[in-house]
């Protein structure tokens, strides 16, 4: 059998491995500066160790290293198995493997120095950003290299949406990161002023809506129906929610900027076309869910599929919360608050690692021809990860909303009734409850992590041969 | 033909665009067609064996 009768699974599996490490790490440095919110003393007078370093580290590390694995891994899973293809390119695809992890680390040693064009999720410094360049290039040839060599006919909507996160990360990351590079570890932006906040915003709200949510829905379209084993619910809608999707949410990103230097039809026209995200994501989220019409049952039994449907029931619920946050006079309360913060954790912790981890339990004994070693222990993952998440969330809007209300009070004589540092004692109780559902999550993470070792210790890797062309019957 | 025009124009394109992908969608013709492409990720094994993956060499 020579390598194009099978598919490429090696990448796939150094992928989803990595996607386990990665993910506690991100999550133990999360949960370490949220402990140091509650207990400052923690940062040990270490410059490294210090919140402001280690934030992006955090963020960097979930969403581009655990995030951003578990997209290469599952992608590059689905578009061989639904093209009936191998990989375009065995090198390239090393290739991204090596560089992503390259890339990481050279995060994880220049931010806590202090390195940083201080942009937000888009930190690293240039030479960096040239390599994520590089790698991301190498991806989409792989790719869309590997859809044009397809044996089946239609391209499968979860791969359309793989593609589309592929291409505009690609644009958003070369435009925004566009920078003046003044020594090897310095750069200012190409932009200014309020231009290079808009340029930012438009980054950053589309990472959150290309990274992280086409990408993963790519996830929910293939690995929900053959969990449930039964096609999606609608293919249809699926078309129409892919399309709506990418006509709305590249307008979306000024809403980040209300009450700013932006002007202010450009915050109207964020917060528009913010409120109708919701029906592509809802539309999405109907049709994930509504895959086990008539299966409904199944919830009770598989705790893989149960981890599956709670990730799509909060994608719903934080792409309710997002619009109604983008409204101006919300925003006026929530925005600098920690419900931010809430509505971020409930959809990277609830929607994006969730749907990873259930996606992973059905890649990783498939990559390593082994059944799961415990179900009983997904069902341990389930729980913890579920009341770490209820946790989180709830602690941050009753947070949020009070330091909201006591930054607007004032007093009759329009003085402020509360100083700042008032606000900040007032959180200290709900810094505590954060911490706990964070560590309730990274605890569910260790079991699964535990689980997969089980699973795959000592077995081989599995090989995937492609099916034989029709033709050939 | 000033920017502003240009930009009003495309809007009305776009959307016209996004109610063809609709109206395309839900039209009849496509039920057949996007019942098969629904059905894709469970082509995988045809014609290999029921099995997902395969350590034997199959006529690939």
């Amino acid at each position: 059998m020579t390598d194009q009768q099978t598919y490429n699974y090696k990448v796939v599996r150094q992928f989803s491995i990595m996607t386990i490490v990665w993910g506690i790490v991100g999550m133990l440095v999360g949960v370490l500066i949220a402990a140091q919110l509650a207990w400052p003393v923690l940062n040990f007078d270490i410059p490294w160790l210090t919140f402001g370093r280690l934030r992006p580290l955090h963020t960097n590390a979930v969403i581009f290293a655990f995030g951003g694995s578990a997209l290469f891994a599952t992608s590059y899973y689905v578009v061989q198995r639904t093209c009936h293809a191998r990989l375009f390119s065995d090198g390239l695809a090393a290739f991204t493997f090596w560089g992503w992890q390259v890339i990481i680390v050279a995060a994880a040693i220049t931010l806590p120095l202090g390195i940083t064009t201080s942009k937000e999720y888009a930190e690293l410094e240039w030479p960096i950003d040239i390599l994520i360049a590089l790698v991301w290039v190498a991806y989409a040839v792989v790719f869309f290299g590997t859809i044009i060599k397809r044996k089946i006919p239609h391209i499968y909507v979860a791969n359309w949406f793989f593609g589309a996160f592929i291409i505009t990360v690609a644009i958003l990351h070369i435009f925004n990161s566009a920078a003046v590079p003044i020594s090897l570890f310095k750069s200012y932006s190409a932009y200014a002023g309020v231009q290079d906040a808009m340029v930012q915003w438009w980054y950053g709200h589309n990472a959150v809506g290309f990274f992280l949510t086409a990408g993963f829905l790519g996830m929910m379209y293939y690995f929900v129906p053959k969990q449930a084993g039964r096609p999606v619910y609608s293919y249809r809608l699926s078309v129409v929610h892919f399309w709506a999707l990418i006509f709305t949410y590249i307008w979306a990103g000024p809403h980040h900027l209300h009450y700013t230097a932006l002007p202010d039809w450009a915050q109207s026209l964020g917060m528009i076309m913010s409120l109708i995200l919701l029906a592509p994501s809802w539309g999405g989220m109907i049709n994930g869910i509504m895959t086990l019409s008539g299966a409904w049952e199944k919830l009770r039994t598989d705790p893989v599929l149960r981890l599956l449907i709670v990730s799509i029931s909060f994608y719903g619920m934080s792409t309710f919360e997002g619009p109604m946050m983008s409204i101006k006079t919300v925003n006026a309360l929530s925005h600098y608050t920690d419900w931010t913060i809430g509505h971020v954790h409930s959809g990277a912790l609830g929607w994006v690692a969730l749907i990873s981890m259930g996606s992973l339990y059905y890649l990783i004994p498939r990559l390593f021809d082994r059944e799961l070693y415990s179900l009983k222990l997904v069902e341990v993952h389930f729980w913890t990860a579920a009341i770490g998440i209820v946790l989180y969330i709830a602690s941050m809007w009753v947070a949020g909303i009070m330091q909201g209300l006591m930054w607007r009070a004032t007093n009759a004589d329009g003085t402020l009734t509360y100083s700042f540092v008032e606000s900040v004692q007032a959180m200290h109780p709900y810094y505590i409850v954060r911490f706990l559902g964070g560590a309730f999550f990274l605890f569910g993470a260790l079991v699964m992590a535990w689980n997969i070792w089980k699973t795959i210790a000592g077995a081989k890797p599995a090989v995937g041969s492609i099916p034989a062309p029709a033709a050939a019957h | 033909m000033d920017l502003a025009l240009i930009d009003a124009l495309w809007t009305v394109v776009v959307m016209v665009v996004f109610i063809g992908i609709v109206l395309w969608a839900w039209s009849g013709k496509r039920k057949q067609g996007f019942n098969e492409a629904a059905n894709i990720p469970f082509n995988e094994d045809k014609p290999a064996s029921s099995d997902n993956i395969s350590k034997e060499n199959s006529h690939g």
